[in-house]
C-alpha cells in the first residue's frame, strides 16, 4: 500500500479535526450551561460525563492506538468465567482451540 | 469498480436503492436474517420472512443485473425468546438447499444474556449438521467487546467449528484483531454513529492488510446507507490505496468467502 505523509494526512484532516473538536467543546459547554454554575449531574449521567473526560485524556496520549483505547474506555467488562456463570459449558470442546490475545 | 456488499437487509429498501447500487457498480448482495423492528408473534412469521429473503429478493434484485444470496437464522434480539428460538430453528432445514442460501446467520449476541448463547449455540449445532457457512453478528456499543469475546469463546471451544467457515460482522478497532488472529473472517460495517465510519475502516485496513477482510453497508430500516461500500472504494482511492487491495476486500474476499458455500459464483461482466 502506497503510504501518505503525517504532513499529508495532517493538512487533509485539519480543518476536519478542527470542527470535530469545536463539536466537543460545543457540546460540553452546552451540557455546562443546561447545568448551572456550580451544579452536579445525577449518578448515571455525572459516570458519563467523566467517561467522555477520560475518553479525552486518552486523546492527549501519544499512544498509536487511541481509537481502540475509547472503545475499550466505552466496553462493558468481559468476564472470562462467563460460560461457568450461565452454565453453558462447552460440549464438543476442543483442545487444538487458538489461545485468544491477552487483552 | 465492482463490488460486492456482503451484508444489506434489502427487504427493508427500496426498488430504488437497487438501481442505484447497480449504477455504482454492486454485483452481488448476502442478506442475513435479522430482526425487523419489532419482535415476531411466530415461526410463521418467520417461514413468511423466510420466503421473502429466498424467493422474492433475488427476483427483484435480479431486475438490476444484481445476484441475491441470503442466510437465515433467527436473529439474537428475538432469541430472547428460546421457545420460538427453537421452533424456527427447527423450520430452516426446509430453506437450506434453495439456490440463494448461503449459510447461517446473522446469529450471535445483542445484549449478552444467557438465552442469546444458549440459542446462539443451538444455530452452531444446526449450522454443523447441515454443513453450512456462519455469518456472526456482534453486538453494538458498550456490548460490542464483551459479545465478541463470548461469541469467541463458544465459537474456539467448539472443535467442529472450522474458522475459515465463520464471518463474523461488526468489528472495529478493539474487536477486529482477536477475530483475525484466530483464523476467522471479519467484516467490517459503514454505518453512521453506532459502528465504523469509511475513514477508520479505511484505517484498519492499512493496519491489518486485506487478508479475511471484508466491507458492509448493513443498510435496513434505520439509519444506514446502502451505498456505503463505494463511499470505502472512494476513501481508499484518496489515500492512494492500490486498486488490488481495495478490489480484494470490496469483491474478491466476499467471493472466496460466499463460495466455500458451494453456491456462489462472481458474476462475470
Amino acid at each position: 500500500m502506497k503510504s501518505r505523509s503525517a504532513e499529508t494526512i495532517l493538512d487533509e484532516s485539519y480543518l476536519e479535526t478542527r470542527a470535530k473538536l469545536l463539536e466537543v467543546a460545543a457540546i460540553l459547554d452546552r451540557i455546562d450551561r443546561a447545568n448551572g454554575e456550580g451544579g452536579r449531574l445525577p449518578g448515571d449521567a455525572a459516570k458519563r460525563r467523566e467517561q467522555l473526560t477520560q475518553a479525552i485524556n486518552i486523546l492527549l496520549t501519544d499512544s498509536a492506538d487511541r481509537a481502540e483505547q475509547i472503545q475499550q474506555l466505552f466496553s462493558r467488562e468481559y468476564d472470562p468465567d462467563w460460560r461457568a456463570t450461565f452454565g453453558l459449558l462447552p460440549e464438543h470442546a476442543s483442545n487444538s482451540a487458538p489461545q485468544s490475545r491477552e487483552s | 469498480m465492482d463490488f460486492i456488499d456482503p451484508h444489506l437487509h434489502m427487504v427493508s429498501r427500496t426498488t430504488d436503492d437497487y438501481e442505484t447500487l447497480a449504477r455504482m457498480g454492486c454485483v452481488a448482495i448476502s442478506e442475513p436474517a435479522f430482526w425487523a423492528g419489532f419482535d415476531r408473534g411466530s415461526a410463521d412469521g418467520f417461514r413468511d420472512y423466510f420466503e421473502q429473503l429466498t424467493a422474492v429478493e433475488p427476483k427483484r434484485a435480479a431486475q438490476f443485473g444484481i445476484q441475491h444470496h441470503c442466510w437465515l437464522c433467527i436473529n439474537a434480539k428475538e432469541a430472547e425468546n428460546v421457545s420460538l428460538s427453537r421452533e424456527v430453528i427447527a423450520m430452516i432445514p426446509e430453506f437450506l438447499d434453495r439456490p440463494g442460501v448461503l449459510g447461517i446467520g446473522e446469529i450471535g449476541l445483542n445484549k449478552n444474556t444467557k438465552n442469546e448463547a444458549t440459542v446462539f449455540l443451538e444455530h452452531l449445532d444446526l449450522a454443523i449438521e447441515h454443513d453450512q457457512l456462519i455469518l456472526i453478528h456482534t453486538p453494538h456499543l458498550e456490548d460490542k467487546y464483551q459479545g465478541t469475546r463470548m461469541i469467541l469463546d463458544m465459537l474456539c471451544d467448539d472443535s467442529r467449528i472450522n474458522p475459515d467457515r465463520v464471518l463474523v460482522d461488526h468489528v472495529e478497532e478493539h474487536t477486529i484483531g482477536e477475530v483475525l488472529d484466530r483464523g476467522f473472517w471479519a467484516g467490517m460495517t459503514l454505518y453512521p454513529v453506532t459502528k465504523c465510519t469509511p475513514d477508520r475502516a479505511a484505517d484498519m485496513i492499512e493496519r491489518f492488510g486485506g487478508e479475511r477482510l471484508l466491507a458492509n453497508s448493513a443498510g435496513d430500516w434505520g439509519v444506514s446507507k446502502p451505498t456505503a461500500v463505494p463511499d470505502l472504494i472512494y476513501q481508499m482511492r484518496r489515500r492512494g490505496c492500490d486498486e488490488s487491495l481495495i478490489r480484494r476486500v470490496v469483491h474478491d474476499n466476499p467471493s472466496e468467502f460466499f463460495a466455500k458455500s458451494g453456491k456462489f459464483a462472481a458474476p462475470v461482466r
